[in-house]
């Protein structure tokens, strides 16, 4: 089988011999649809942005902005996409035009200049636009910008317009004219969907089920097989065939390579929609997240249980990013940095692993056994994380890096603590991103903490050890010197963080 | 009404209107060079071959092998070449290079069926390379004595008396990065032999008559033979001046010899290895000021790293001596200038063009002096403005000096600065770990191409008989808004309605001989010259409605598309009959406009005389929240008064200020450029060479709270329609942010502490600035004495050693009873 069917911009039709290595960005612009431009290739920029129908429970679709430069168009396959065309046109000899109310708010307020990163804009504003959950009721209270706010909330604040609308929507977007300020406008001005507007009554259809893909085409194939055994199936057949396999769920980090290190791999299994993956299960003691889900999808599942993800979702990557990665992904590839492994070092996580024998589970602490190495079998796929209950009470992550909105961070800082009422620690657990091979647990700061009376001397303790975890390096992003500093400044900042909300509980 | 800066009535220049193509934007529609390319049938797509040594010789380079790879239709080499093997105007860029002299330097380029071909063709080819010696960093040029091109010393009165006789002397260094321009579309060209058999470019640049010119030269054709189109340009910010000559002549050599359309985008990474950028610069300086913190005496060599070739260095390097003073009267200047030598990318124009690197080395002396002069830095830079009657440095009058009190007053009331200073103090002392500040800084930025020859522009004009109305000039649309500037001006000058004048995309074959769109000149040369045109079509018409009206034409009125008479509102017809009965006559309904910007003369061996119709001025004020645990940082508010006289269009004016601030507050606080300056096998490689490891600002660097307001009442005599130029002096208006930065990490030290602040500014350098404010405060204790004043700035010298610091140290020179009396 070599044809996909694709719904663009409301038209549905078949495609033959497009090659899994073919982008979705550059299949749409093969066909014309050459609004959506690549400016950086890596899912930064986001002037690739498009929309495509998610699921949204089982019976509501969501119009969900993704990087078109990172997954192949087979990806696709199936699918509803729209464009910046397909949102609305523009005046001219072909008629009369009808501008989406995002394009005309962008168009007549400054928000375009030389207009490469605009249609780009145009969709992921949109998303946010349909976002059903977007309403005046979420504006902050006051003037939660400028000289109002205190900088160390900040970072994981929702910033959020009079109209609702949340500015983290556009931070996988970036505009190198403008300096911002009309865009926020534009995004701020925007009313509310009307009862009308096609693309909000498709919102309220199922979303189109997943296609059980396969094209095999020149030395390349794509699946997406439809269960967890099937799966099996083909990373056997691949292996008998002595062919190299990837898993891609999201294709944020396989896109990159493919993009920018030319990595063409032959296999790629397509993991994205497997059930088993998708499971979200909150119990009394313990949180499982499937591992195909994206990280908006987890974030919105959650709905805020677990307080440190929440501070992770804002500083990780960009919306465009997150609506399509995975903890699965990112556990899975493995980086030194992370951000999720920190995090979840710091929650206690295991992850499961599934074969053909079942599951098996294994703490993330004893995960990784090298850099970008771990003992998951090839045989195996990373189905789910869990996250032991209860949480700890004081928990914080931080994330250095030169840009608050998507950057790689230089360290990342996983910190939990739980205190008893005599104020001595009774746990912690401490996970970092950017010092090592891999995401590494401060063990020695942990057993240093734990019985020891919650005081100042204890940090300031504790930080000096937490100094020198790890073994940071030098780099295009920081210093060695600064990573060790920011290790020790982290434990300091954290105590100093956890002052006021003592100091209140002792009052009341 | 003759005059170039008179405004009819009802003008449309000045009224508030969007971008004139921002529903195309919006809708995905408008359409940028490599969007063409599905829309031509047999594209051939070319692949660099880049060469993985900062310094080498090329021994042999077998291409063979690429032509069995499956879809590879040709090679290109030096071979090929017909013409001259030369991207650049001064022949020192071989477009195939026998020497390598960067790491990325492109060998030679695939031409495939498919892009994937091209690349997979290059991976084959065999290149043999002998490596050479490599000078990286500016240090080891300038200790190498590696130089290229002028000189320059621009020099006023007698330094060294002036150094003596100043109370308080202080001397430094500092060294600073350079900037990617990041366009988000990357250098395009789309090339074909046409149907009338010309060749045919369609091209991402900012020049096109230039690269027109290379193209031909590069063919062994006329320019006659060669016409290239830019529709409009995904951004340029002067990375589109001189660098998309050598991709254009790629792809047009590579056309005529296959007889196929031959595409050529480069990628994100190939971008940014490829292509020039900003200059990094170093800069060691003495300088004076007498008690009352009045600059006596500034000696300075300034020197630029300009890479492999010259490519714009030295006119660079000129403006960098021209701002060095920025708005400041210094009566007693020294200052050399020197291009460095490197085995980096060709540094090339960037948004300022020099400018922001001179105005910087003045900037970041006042700030660290102002702590040792026991002066508020503010009230420093105020003292030292330029005033009414003053000079620059290379003989130029400052023309409209009072304007920069009037901005400065005028930012300080509008930012409320004395009401937050005292919140600020109060933030301050109740948040030890989180510290505030706020700091003003000026703008003074001369306005014209040094080169006095650039300062010219043409236009072409069509009124058709229906009286619709299309303009051609030489300018290139950017996302500047010049297009919108220039139908609003040529509305304005026909007095007919904007909705009747169309715009034609710019290309060389309807205006020739243009001058890059670059110097913030756009608006001023192509508006002078599309007014040209229209005026004479206009008065022409005239001639003819002042038949049928029977008065004098000097008193016939051209108003929102209706013709009258002064004083006869009775008698009017429209102007589309008008045009009819003009037609009817056998009056020329069509006009070639030009335009020179007069009153300028540039001796450039004296570096003396007035390269500049005006100056452009401006103030803002910024406010900072620094972390103290990690040096990170947020920008709370930005204020800014700017002078773009009478603007042409307030909506686009506003976007060029807040995007060139915006941009400008990257370049001094987030963008770095790291290159390898190892001794391994990747030396000379740019480690900072995508979107993930080159961070440029995003929505959270946006100050949070943004307040731009045009100066008013500021005709600009002598300028279309009173108008000042307005894309490059922004960009140095974000020289408050940085100064902010200073001052809220000198808020951790002890009053008097001199902050040397790395730059750009980034939150690890911003962190070793506040922990180096701490030390200092811990080795005085918490009494703030004023003997430790200058113990400190001793002190400070160790930070710079660092290597994420600026290599800078400031100390007093001269032990001074009076200094630390104050």
């Amino acid at each position: 089988m070599s044809e996909i069917r694709l719904t663009i911009n409301g038209h549905e039709r078949g495609f033959d011999g497009v090659s899994p290595h073919t982008r979705l960005l550059d299949f749409l612009r093969d066909q014309g649809l050459t609004g959506a431009k690549e400016g950086c290739a890596e899912g930064e920029c986001g002037a690739c942005a498009v929309l495509v129908a998610r699921p949204d429970g089982e019976d509501r679709t969501r119009w969900t902005s993704v990087n078109a430069c990172l997954p192949p168009a087979v990806a696709f396959d199936g699918q509803e996409v729209v464009t910046s065309e397909g949102l609305g046109t523009a005046p001219g000899p072909r008629g009369p035009g009808q501008l989406h109310p995002v394009q005309r708010e962008m168009a007549t307020r400054g928000g375009s200049q030389c207009g490469y990163c605009t249609p780009g804009f145009v969709c992921a504003m949109a998303a946010e636009y349909y976002r059903p959950e977007r309403s005046s009721a979420d504006a902050p209270a006051h003037d939660q910008t400028g000289t109002d706010v205190q900088g160390e909330e900040h970072a994981a604040d929702h910033e959020c317009g009079p109209n609702g609308f949340d500015l983290h929507a556009l931070s996988g977007n970036l505009c190198r004219c403008t300096g911002y300020r009309p865009i926020r406008d534009a995004a701020y001005a925007l009313g509310e969907p009307e009862d009308t507007d096609l693309l909000r009554r498709r919102q309220e259809e199922p979303a189109p089920k997943p296609s059980y893909t396969r094209i095999d085409t020149a030395g390349a194939r794509f699946v997406r097989p439809a269960d967890l055994g099937e799966f099996f199936d083909h990373l056997e057949q691949a292996r008998d065939e002595e062919q190299e396999v990837r898993l891609v769920a999201g294709a944020t980090d396989l896109g990159v390579e493919v993009n920018i290190r030319h990595v063409r791999p032959p296999v790629v299994l397509a993991v994205d929609r497997l059930d088993e993956l998708r499971t979200l299960d909150v119990s009394d003691d313990r949180i499982e997240i499937g591992a195909a889900l994206s990280l908006s999808e987890v974030e919105r599942g959650l709905g805020g249980c677990v307080p440190l993800l929440d501070q992770l979702f804002p500083q990780f990557a960009s919306r465009l990013i997150r609506n399509a990665a995975t903890f699965g992904g990112n556990l899975g590839t493995g980086s030194p940095i992370g951000d999720s492994a920190p995090v979840l070092l710091a929650l206690g996580a295991s992850v499961v692993l599934a074969s053909r024998g079942g599951d098996r589970e294994v703490p993330l602490a004893a995960y990784y056994t090298g850099y970008r190495e771990s003992v998951r079998r090839p045989d195996e796929i990373l189905r789910a994380v869990r996250i032991p209950l209860p949480l700890a009470d004081h928990a914080a992550f931080h994330k250095i890096a030169k840009r608050r909105f998507d950057d790689i961070s230089s360290v990342a800082v996983a910190i939990a603590i739980q205190v008893d009422d005599a104020a001595a620690v009774t746990s912690a657990r401490i996970g970092l991103g950017g010092v090592a091979a891999t995401p590494i647990c401060a063990r020695e700061v942990e057993e240093a903490l734990i019985g020891q009376p919650w005081t100042r001397e204890t940090a300031v303790n504790a930080a000096a050890l937490l100094a020198r975890q790890g073994t940071p390096i030098d780099d295009m992003r920081a210093s060695a010197r600064y990573r060790s500093a920011m290790l020790e400044q982290s434990l300091l900042k954290f105590w100093a963080q956890q002052q006021p909300a003592q100091a209140q509980e002792v009052s009341q | 009404m003759k005059s170039l800066a008179e405004r009819p009535e009802n003008p449309v220049v000045g009224v508030t209107v969007a971008h004139e193509h921002g529903a195309e934007h919006a809708t995905g529609c408008a359409l940028y060079t490599d969007d063409l390319v599905v829309r031509h049938q047999n594209v051939l797509h070319a692949w660099p071959l880049q060469a993985p040594h900062a310094h080498a010789r090329v021994t042999s380079l077998d291409v063979v092998p690429a032509l069995d790879v499956p879809g590879v239709a040709r090679v290109l080499t030096a071979e090929d070449v017909p013409g001259i093997n030369d991207a650049g105007i001064k022949e020192d860029e071989p477009l195939f290079p026998s020497e390598v002299m960067f790491h990325g330097h492109a060998v030679c380029w695939v031409l495939g069926e498919s892009l994937e071909a091209a690349r997979l063709g290059a991976e084959t080819i065999k290149v043999e390379y002998e490596p050479l010696p490599s000078l990286i960093t500016l240090t080891e040029a300038i200790a190498a004595q590696s130089f290229q091109g002028r000189q320059p010393t621009v020099s006023r009165g007698d330094v060294e008396t002036g150094l003596a006789n100043g109370t308080h002397r202080f001397s430094g260094e500092i060294e600073f990065g350079g900037q990617e321009h990041f366009y988000l579309e990357t250098h395009a060209s789309f090339a074909y032999v046409d149907e009338g058999g010309q060749v045919f470019v369609q091209c991402s640049t900012q020049h096109p008559s230039e690269t027109q010119e290379i193209v031909a030269r590069v063919l062994g054709l006329d320019n006659h033979d060669v016409t290239v189109q830019c529709l409009r340009m995904g951004g340029g910010f002067g990375g589109k001046e001189m660098q998309p000559h050598g991709f254009a002549a790629i792809a047009a050599l590579g056309a005529t010899l296959t007889g196929r359309p031959v595409r050529l985008r480069l990628t994100r990474n190939q971008d940014i290895t490829i292509t020039g950028k900003r200059h990094p610069y170093h800069a060691s300086w003495d300088v004076s000021f007498d008690d009352d913190g009045r600059l006596q005496a500034l000696r300075a060599t300034v020197t630029s790293d300009g890479g492999w070739s010259l490519d714009l260095s030295e006119p660079v390097m000129q403006r960098t001596l021209c701002h060095i003073d920025n708005a400041y009267w210094i009566p007693n200047v020294e200052v050399h200038g020197r291009v460095a030598q490197t085995n980096k990318t060709s540094q090339t124009a960037f948004r300022g063009f020099g400018g922001p690197q001179g105005m910087l080395v003045i900037e970041d002396i006042l700030g660290r002096c102002a702590p040792l002069l026991g002066l508020d830095p503010t009230e420093l830079r105020a003292r030292n403005l330029y005033v009414p009657g003053q000079s620059t440095p290379y003989g130029q009058p400052v023309r409209h000096a009072e304007r920069l009190a009037e901005i400065w007053n005028q930012v300080h009331q509008r930012a409320d600065v004395r009401e937050r200073r005292a919140e600020i103090e109060d933030f301050n002392a109740t948040h030890p770990d989180t510290h505030r500040a706020l700091a003003v800084t000026p703008v003074k930025f001369g306005i014209s191409f040094n080169l006095t020859a650039f300062n010219q522009a043409g236009a072409l004009v069509h009124v058709y008989r229906d009286g619709s109305v299309l303009i051609n000039h030489g300018g290139t649309e950017m996302g500047q808004g010049l297009h919108t500037k220039m139908r609003q001006v040529a509305a304005t000058a026909l007095g007919v309605p904007l909705e009747t004048v169309r715009l034609a995309p710019t290309r060389t074959d309807k205006v020739p001989n243009t001058s890059a769109t670059a110097a913030s000149s756009g608006a001023d040369l192509n508006g002078g010259a599309v007014k040209n045109a229209c005026e004479q079509i206009r008065d022409r018409l005239a001639e003819v409605a002042a038949r049928k009206f029977n008065i004098h034409p000097d008193d016939v009125r051209f108003v929102n598309g209706t013709v009258t008479g002064i004083g006869f509102h009775d008698r009017q017809m429209s102007f589309a009959e008008l045009a009819h009965d003009a037609y009817f006559q056998r009056i020329s309904l069509w006009a070639a406009g030009y335009y020179r910007t007069e009153g300028l003369h540039w001796d450039a061996d004296r570096m003396q005389g007035e390269p500049f119709k005006y100056f452009s001025y401006g103030a803002s004020v910024s406010e900072v929240e620094v972390d103290g645990f990690t040096g990170a940082y947020r920008l709370l508010r930005t204020d800014i008064v700017h002078d773009v006289g009478d603007s042409l269009s307030p909506l686009i004016d506003i976007g060029q200020i807040e995007g060139g601030f915006v941009q400008g507050a990257g370049w001094l606080t987030l963008e770095d450029l790291r290159w390898d300056e190892s001794d391994g096998p990747s030396r000379g490689r740019l480690t900072t060479q995508a979107a993930s490891t080159y961070k440029l600002p995003s929505f959270s660097e946006m100050p949070e709270e943004f307040n731009v307001h045009l100066f008013e009442k500021a005709t600009e005599s002598g300028v279309v329609y009173g108008s000042k130029a307005v894309g490059e002096p922004p960009l140095m208006l974000a020289f408050s942010v940085r100064e902010a930065l200073r001052e809220a990490a000198a808020a951790f030290g002890p009053e008097g502490h001199s902050v040397l602040l790395a730059s750009p500014a980034t939150p690890e350098a911003v962190f070793w600035a506040v922990q180096d404010a701490r030390r200092a405060l811990a080795q005085c204790g918490a009494s703030g004495s004023r003997d430790a004043r200058r113990d400190r700035a001793a002190s400070s010298s160790e930070v710079g050693s660092a290597d994420e610091a600026a290599s800078a140290t400031a100390s007093e020179d001269v032990p001074d009873a009076a200094a630390t009396a104050r």
